[in-house]
């Protein structure tokens, strides 16, 4: 998916003469990772006592989302936001999130 | 090569007629470097600074600059714990430094006046002018002073809102603390819709609190212009449980619908005038619109707030202009912190999204309300929210309150979190 981003870019900047870039995307994890970001700190990293969720395998993080999501882990509220992402987008947000 | 390759991007994606526009473009920015494409933000608030700061993080070839008013920005989440004695002012202040320092965003402490919106211009209080490209407007909310006989924006300085924080907050913290015990604080509470629906009982909370710890023979009655609340049946167990019968919630039907105001006595007047309150400190919040500068620009509609796409709050008056925060219309979303916080995150990637030549990503925002009813003791309302049909919808099956049932370390456990949510989302925002 990045990879695949990261190579179209590439190209069309080849297209139109230019040498270097810096990619400036936006995906659709990171967009959906940054609404975690309000309550555990911005890239994950919590500023008080929130949990910290940046560089975690993401099958450990899918795992804790889904296991949220059904009710299998306990939680003050993040089973209410857990049941509002398909398993698609909890893989997105975890593969996002494991390389911050 | 890629400052060129964005700005060569953006005017694609704003359609732009070739490089005679764009070399106009670029003649217009008064003392701006020629390096991308140029965003400015109006207002400093939790939407208008995450907006900033993201646009930076998804494109950092954006050139961003952020017009806010005030050099500290007092948040009003957080405030009402000032009021209960559990914060004080310092502890809610925010400033721009990390904004300009560290995310390269162009501060200007001053205020935007009038928007001129084909010429992608703005002008400042200050006698300058800026011009965009692309205009984020985020200036929060303003009060309908004359929706009630009697109350006034020069009253306030002595019957406070205390609805945007900073010296209003302190107003009414202080009126609080000069209170003899035994005395009636009286909250008028606005009807929908209005900035962060729990707030007026969490305030009321809060000074039950500071009144129970000082002055435990007082009153707290909340006068509301509604027949219900966020998060009711959870702040009323909490009230009773915490408080017992020192919180009184008067519905709109039953004389809670204020009508006029009399500042001399502090007496507010319900019911044609056969129902009236007195107060001992009087805390009166008004109804209230988008924020003035969008009113004046024409991006608000006839009811006062400003429609925008709401996928990618592009608003429905001007192509080149978006509204996002308390000021738009986004659908299921609250006016909260939290809401143009994640409304900040989505329209910085709409508009970097929009310069790539690509179309926006689906909408994925958040809001999280924590509410503190003790210091112990904090609740919740969630969601999660998809564009569904043209507007923002919650999604099915997600969302809702804290349990009805819980043990006391849940709610002691929500509550350290209150603290963690603001710690967090306030670096997120200003950080």
């Amino acid at each position: 998916m990045i990879r695949k981003h990261i190579t179209s870019a590439t190209l069309a900047l080849a297209a139109i003469g230019a040498v270097s870039v810096v990619q400036a995307d936006v995906t659709r994890g990171e967009l959906m990772a940054t609404t975690c970001f309000a309550c555990h700190g911005t890239d994950g990293h919590s500023a008080g006592s929130m949990p910290s969720i940046y560089g975690y395998p993401p099958e450990i993080m899918i795992n804790q989302m889904k296991a949220f999501r059904d009710g299998r882990r306990p939680a003050t509220v993040m089973d209410r936001h857990a049941t509002g992402y398909t398993d698609e987008e909890i893989e997105l947000i975890a593969e996002y999130l494991s390389r911050q | 090569m890629q400052q060129r390759f964005s700005r060569r991007n953006f005017l694609r994606a704003l359609g732009a007629g070739g490089a005679a526009t764009a070399l106009a473009a670029c003649g217009t920015m008064p003392g701006a470097r020629r390096r991308g494409p140029n965003v400015v933000v109006v207002g400093g608030g939790p939407g208008g600074a995450t907006t900033a700061k993201y646009l930076k993080r998804f494109n950092p070839g954006i050139q961003v600059t952020l017009v806010e008013p005030k050099a500290t920005y007092h948040t009003c989440f957080g405030s009402n714990w000032v009021l209960g004695g559990l914060a004080e002012m310092d502890d809610i202040a925010q400033t721009y430094g990390a904004l300009k320092d560290r995310h390269d965003v162009n501060i200007v402490q001053d205020t935007v006046t009038a928007i001129d919106p084909d010429a992608r211009q703005v002008r400042l209080a200050g006698g300058d002018t800026l011009s965009y490209d692309k205009l984020v407007v985020s200036p929060g909310i303003d009060f309908r002073f004359d929706a009630v006989e009697g109350y006034s924006e020069a009253v306030s300085r002595d019957i406070p809102h205390a609805w945007k924080a900073g010296e209003q907050t302190r107003i009414l913290r202080d009126q609080l603390r000069a209170m003899d015990d035994g005395g009636v604080f009286v909250l008028v509470a606005p009807g929908n819709p209005f900035r962060c629906p729990p707030g007026p009982y969490e305030r009321a909370s809060m000074v039950a609190h500071y009144f129970k710890q000082h002055k435990p023979r007082s009153k707290v009655i909340i006068l509301d212009n509604k027949e219900n609340f966020s998060k009711q049946g959870l702040f009323m167990a909490g009230w009773e449980r915490l408080y017992g019968d020192m919180i009184e919630w008067v519905p709109s039907s039953q004389g809670g619908q204020v009508e006029q105001v009399d500042p001399e006595t502090r007496t507010v007047y319900s019911d044609g005038g056969l129902t009236r309150f007195r107060a001992d400190v009087l805390n009166f919040v008004p109804s209230q619109q988008a924020g003035a500068i969008a009113r004046e620009a024409g991006l608000a509609d006839d009811t006062g707030w400003c429609p925008v796409d709401q996928l990618t709050f592009r608003s429905d008056k001007h192509e080149d202009i978006f509204v996002i925060g308390d000021a738009c219309i986004a659908g299921a979303m609250p006016k909260s912190g939290h809401s143009a916080n994640t409304q900040g995150k989505a329209v910085a990637a709409a508009i970097v999204r929009a310069m790539n030549d690509q179309d926006m990503l689906p909408l994925s925002t958040v809001n999280t309300c924590y509410s503190l009813i003790g210091p112990d003791y904090g609740i919740t309302v969630a969601a999660v929210y998809r564009f569904e049909d043209g507007g923002i919808a919650g999604v099915p099956g997600s969302g809702g309150v804290s349990p009805s049932e819980a043990s006391d370390a849940f709610r002691r456990q929500e509550a350290r979190y209150a603290q963690g949510w603001y710690d967090s989302i306030t670096a997120d925002t200003w950080g």
